[in-house]
């Protein structure tokens, strides 16, 4: 037993509920467990992971002398923790414990109870065999630094940097648009109570902005991250505004001396319904409150030979700056919030609803802009070919619940439809017509709202919209988009004549979600949405410690949500924080400085740079520090002289013969 | 340490039930395999998974020994190339499966006892397919039965 | 015959260079000679199997065997010297680990017959005739030892109490084990009497690795120019020696080849063969599935390579046979 004398292992089989004696004989293998060899205690019980269940283990090790526990229960991932403490709690190293996952890994996905039962057996031995060849193990404690990183500012990004900045933390935002705002800026009202988006978000901008804690780079990209939790360098590139943040006053008279008298170029935070100059703001309350070049319009970038009538109101503050290059900053932080946010559909790829072929068909957002009172038409919902719709037509789950595009639910479209329904019939007083596959209002005061669109005459008709064309069959259909859909209330084809349609697109993952989550090194789940740490118990946390999620980079949301699990996901933060250091897996690799050769196999394999050649003794060595314990150059040492606490060779081997024992 | 009292395989004799060792990396394919438990996803029960941290942890050696431990098959799993939790740790396993493949072809164990799969946290439907697919695969191949082939014949040579 | 204690050589499945490496203590042996009685040695000394038959049991102090086990008569007279020693020493790469006779485990007993009696360009054999154990004519009776499916290292068929590793084990090795054995200071029972460090520790090549050293083509030797000052590996030459256990003073790379790994793998290394396999495939320079391929077909025969001396003694000990015969006799223990 590795010179740990006489082996006394204490074997415990939960039954977890039924979750786990339902399909497995715990009974059975607690009889069986006896007969292992080193095995002095054997017992099932209802819950091993409650305090009766823990005090168990506590009491027998006092008793019986054991001096190795072994846990059937769940995944290693709930409750490794929860057990190594009730070993510790008994006396003994907590690295004398070894954990069987005979839940998630057997009970839950077995039918046949004898397969499953003997499944069990086998891991269970593996785990007694492997447990004898334990080494006590302390874990490395290293303090947290007090910095928080945020990515994208967003309702969520903002709520939770406000909060961590607010208890005294200092936060880094870093959003790669010129304004912070994200989605919620571009919203008009919110479901279901109507408050102005505006109204409730600027003024958060603006204290991000004011916030001595909060650090604010818009125009930037994270570009690495190093180090682990409690620890991590941060590369940080900031793109050019080419206007001087420390000299702009955010007068915006640039913007109007600009060279262009009227704006030209599509203007993107009206999603291309308005227009802006080259130097430009992207909207009223932006924050930070300064304008931004664009160098793809500007002449000056151009042609080099403008008037720069913008650097000349500028004037003594030399506010404006041409040459200005983007900059690298690096960080530390102990924490990160990812809050990234999503990107809506884009309807052209579904061709048949003729987005970006009729001018008349706009997407749910642009008809956020068109009824804002700051958008592009001063709130007047004004069709591009400069009609006021009377009939509309709201297409639901475009882009959403769809086998061909997307299939989840986008949690949103259902309420902000017929928030756009009732802002535009107040608007125009048109007629509205709603097609819908289900109406889904669970939250609070949505299905009273629903209820208010009823009574406001609003129409619902069941069927998801399946074209949208221009061809009349007669008269009244001249000129008109119309709508092809079947009611599935009446069992028919209907055609519905309107002027407008709005699409109700989805919520999806960014398109450089998959590089963002590389970046942070986390997990994405099939959809694209970022993995939280556990659906339920976990739903801020990632796999990775330190990392934590807020808002819909994680899933389609809507704003309280959104808010909720930023706050959420500060709270886990600041928890970090106040822990000062954080507990480091011991499972890091270590040399046999007498055996090594010094062939340098291993050294060029450690992506941390951790193993280094000591010429004075021509061997490797690992620095602890930086070594996370992969194992990869434990792999391949030659001669077998890397280890790796916790995945020792031997206890490998010993895992492979006891799961194969059976035989 | 031999055990007290041998044990008899649970499943019948009407047909042979392969023996999957599979090494999962604690990031992916072990939380994918909990994905499958937690999504109550049915599988063969005949995988009996080990973990390591990461797939590069895999010693070819370990491989080797269950086969020769009685092992029908072994699996791999690990992050998808690019999505390693240890940067590159799935690429080193991945230079090392392919000479081992290899090594495993002119040792005359068939391909289909030994394979690599990637399977992120979130692919539990990959692992069930990936599962049942090789003991499929496995249970047509038979057993390896490699303690046998490693015995002798000092019987008497017969004249061709 | 006094009272110097009595020590035994055989060989089994060997090409003799053992017995040519206990020649070559040179002097050396004359010590040995002096400080011992040697009451068998079949290539030297004209004792029979009866004289063995004859001792007590643990009559022989030591007996050093060479040679992988091929035939009933090798294990036969593993058994008989096991007996009558008191200590007995795998001597050799074939003993310890298979040796080169071990890669014969790549092939069946039937296609070796098959290939040496009568498929080979030098045989004559019109009639087929493939050896027997045993062979009536006209009453008279002619036996041959029985020819195992299988190649075994010594300690596959008895209880091996040392090993001296090499192919052949050098002069040093063998005086320091010799020495190490009658001194009386015997090192722990299942002992390899050699340094438990890598080659590397002791080649003179390297400090000339890079730190950093990773691959985009293997070579063998013969398509080089070989650098008789830089690491082998630095020059893409496969050379085992992280693998290999030490205590050849680099007699390989000295010389200007790789080191082919016959002291085989160090005690914290199960199967030699794999963990060579992993060092060197985890410094291919490469990420891509295809590039990996062209970069391994640059290593032809896997097995031969990382195998050379020791496919019996690795986890997979051989080949697996297409369909099993009927198996007769018992089965080896697991090792």
């Amino acid at each position: 037993m590795n010179g740990n004398g006489n082996l006394r292992v204490g074997l415990y089989i939960c039954h977890c509920g039924t979750n786990i004696a339902g399909t497995i004989d715990v009974k059975a293998v607690a009889a069986w467990g006896e007969t292992l060899p080193g095995v002095v205690v054997s017992r099932e019980y209802k819950y091993m992971c409650s305090d009766p269940g823990q005090q168990l283990i506590v009491d027998d090790v006092r008793e019986q002398h054991l001096n190795r526990i072994v846990v059937a229960s769940c995944s290693p991932l709930l409750h490794e923790q929860t057990f190594r403490g009730a070993t510790a709690k008994a006396g003994l190293n907590p690295f004398f414990f070894h954990m069987v996952n005979v839940r998630e890994h057997d009970s839950w996905v077995h039918e046949d109870k004898q397969a499953a039962t003997e499944k069990a057996k086998d891991l269970i031995r593996a785990a007694v065999r492997r447990v004898a060849f334990h080494k006590p193990l302390e874990k490395k404690r290293v303090p947290i630094h007090p910095d928080v990183l945020i990515v994208g500012g967003g309702i969520a990004g903002i709520h939770a940097a406000l909060t961590l900045a607010n208890a005294g933390k200092h936060v880094y935002l870093v959003e790669r648009e010129p304004t912070i705002g994200g989605h919620m800026a571009k919203f008009d009202k919110t479901f279901p109570t109507l408050d102005c988006a505006a109204c409730i978000l600027t003024p958060k901008m603006t204290a991000v902005k004011k916030h001595p804690n909060i650090t604010l780079w818009t125009l930037s990209d994270v570009t690495q991250i190093e180090g682990y939790v409690g620890n991590f360098t941060v590369t940080v590139k900031r793109h050019p505004r080419y206007i001087i943040e420390d000299l702009c006053v955010g007068c915006l008279e640039c913007i109007e001396a600009c060279v262009y008298k009227q704006a030209k170029y599509p203007d993107e935070f009206n999603l291309g319904l308005g227009k802006r100059k080259p130097i430009y703001i992207p909207f009223p309350q932006a924050v930070p409150q300064l304008p931004v070049i664009d160098r793809e319009t500007c002449i000056e970038f151009k042609s080099g030979r403008c008037k720069k009538t913008c650097v000349e109101v500028c004037g003594d503050r030399k506010a404006i700056d041409f040459k200005q290059q983007e900059s690298t900053e690096t960080i530390n932080v102990g924490s990160v919030i990812l809050a990234t946010g999503f990107q809506v559909f884009d309807a052209r790829r579904l061709p048949y609803y003729g987005y970006g072929k009729f001018p008349n068909v706009y997407t749910s957002l642009e008809a956020e802009r068109l009824i804002n009172a700051a958008g592009p038409t001063q709130g007047e919902v004004i069709l591009r070919d400069g009609r006021k719709p009377k009939t509309v037509g709201i297409l639901h789950c475009i882009g959403s619940r769809d086998e061909n595009t997307n299939r989840w639910c986008s949690r949103v479209c259902c309420m902000y439809s017929l928030k756009l329904a009732h802002l535009i019939k107040e608007h125009t007083g048109a007629e509205i017509f709603n097609f819908y596959i289900d109406i889904r209002t669970p939250g609070k005061g949505f299905e009273e709202f629903y209820q208010r669109l009823l009574n406001e005459g609003v129409h619902f008709i069941r069927g998801k919209g399946a074209e949208i064309n221009t061809w009349p069959l007669d008269p009244s259909e001249e000129g008109k988009l119309i709508i092809r859909v079947e009611d599935t209330l009446i069992g028919k084809i209907r055609r519905i004549p309107v002027d407008m349609v709005v699409l109700s697109v989805g919520l999806e993952p960014h398109a450089d979600a998959g590089d963002v989550r590389r970046l942070f090194n986390i997990s994405c789940s099939s959809e694209g949405w970022f993995l939280e740490r556990h659906p339920k118990l976990a739903p801020v946390n990632t796999f990775t410690d330190g990392i934590f999620l807020a808002g819909c980079c994680q899933g389609p949301k809507d704003i309280p949500d959104s808010v909720a699990q930023a706050g959420a996901a500060a709270a886990e933060s600041l928890a970090l924080i106040d822990s000062k250091f954080v507990e480091l897996e011991p499972n890091t690799a270590y040399i046999l400085e007498e055996a090594c050769s010094g062939c340098k196999t291993c050294i060029p394999l450690c992506p941390y740079s951790a193993i280094s050649f000591v010429e004075a003794k021509k061997k490797a060595e690992i620095n602890e520090a930086l070594c996370k314990g992969c194992g990869t150059c434990v792999a391949a040492c030659p001669s077998g002289s890397i280890r790796q606490n916790l995945f020792e060779d031997e206890e490998i081997f010993e895992e492979i013969k006891g799961v194969l024992a059976h035989a | 340490m031999p055990e007290a009292k041998p044990e008899t395989p649970a499943v019948g004799p009407k047909r042979f039930e392969p023996r999957i060792v599979a090494f999962f990396c604690n990031w992916c394919t072990y939380l994918a395999a909990d994905l499958a438990g937690t999504s109550r996803m049915k599988y063969a029960p005949n995988m009996r998974v080990i973990r390591t941290m990461c797939s590069g942890r895999v010693d070819p050696q370990f491989v080797l020994d269950a086969f020769a431990h009685g092992a029908d098959g072994v699996l791999i799993g690990g992050c998808h190339p690019g999505d390693c939790h240890y940067q590159e740790g799935n690429y080193k396993a991945l230079r090392r499966v392919h000479l081992l493949k290899r090594l495993l072809r002119e040792m005359g164990i068939e391909e289909e006892r030994f394979r690599l799969e990637w399977i992120s946290a979130a692919e539990a439907d990959r692992l069930k397919t990936a599962v049942n697919d090789m003991v499929e695969k496995v249970r047509a191949l038979g057993p390896l039965r490699l303690e046998t082939t490693a015995e002798f014949f000092p019987e008497e040579v017969k004249v061709a | 015959m006094t009272d110097k204690p009595k020590v035994a050589f055989y060989w089994c499945a060997s090409c003799g260079g053992c017995e040519e490496a206990v020649v070559d203590l040179a002097e050396g042996v004359l010590n040995v000679v002096a400080a011992v009685d040697i009451a068998f040695w079949p290539v030297a000394l004209d004792f029979k199997r009866r004289d063995v038959e004859a001792m007590a049991d643990g009559a022989l102090l030591a007996s050093f065997v060479n040679g992988a086990i091929r035939t009933t008569e090798q294990e036969e007279m593993a058994h008989l010297l096991r007996h009558k020693s008191q200590v007995l020493v795998a001597f050799g790469s074939c003993a310890q680990l298979g040796g080169i006779p071990g890669l014969a485990n790549l092939s069946s007993r039937d296609e070796i017959f098959q290939t040496v009696y009568k498929e080979a360009p030098s045989t004559v054999n019109p009639e087929g005739a493939l050896p027997k154990s045993l062979h009536r004519d006209n009453g008279d009776c002619v036996s041959l030892p029985g020819f195992y499916e299988t190649v075994r290292a010594l300690n596959q068929v008895v209880d091996v109490d040392y090993y001296i590793p090499g192919c052949p084990p050098t002069p040093k090795i063998i005086q320091q084990a010799v020495e190490a054995l009658l001194s009386g200071k015997a090192p722990e029972k299942g002992s390899v009497l050699a340094p438990d460090r890598a080659l590397c520790d002791e080649c003179p090549r390297k400090d000339t690795r890079p730190e950093k050293l990773t691959l985009t083509a293997f070579k063998r030797p013969q398509e080089i120019l070989i650098d008789a000052e830089k690491c082998l590996l630095a020059q893409g030459v496969v050379c085992l020696g992280p693998a290999t256990r030490g205590g050849c003073e680099a007699l390989c790379t000295r010389g200007n080849m790789p080191c082919t790994g016959c002291f085989g793998p160090t005690s914290r290394v199960r199967d030699f063969g794999a963990k060579a396999l992993s060092a060197t495939a985890s410094i291919i320079d490469s990420n891509d599935e295809k590039q990996i391929d062209q970069i391994l077909d640059t290593l032809p025969d896997p097995v031969g390579l990382f195998y050379r001396y020791s496919l019996p003694a690795s986890l997979l000990r051989r080949k697996k046979l297409p369909e099993q015969p009927a198996t007769k006799g018992c089965a080896p223990k697991a090792g």
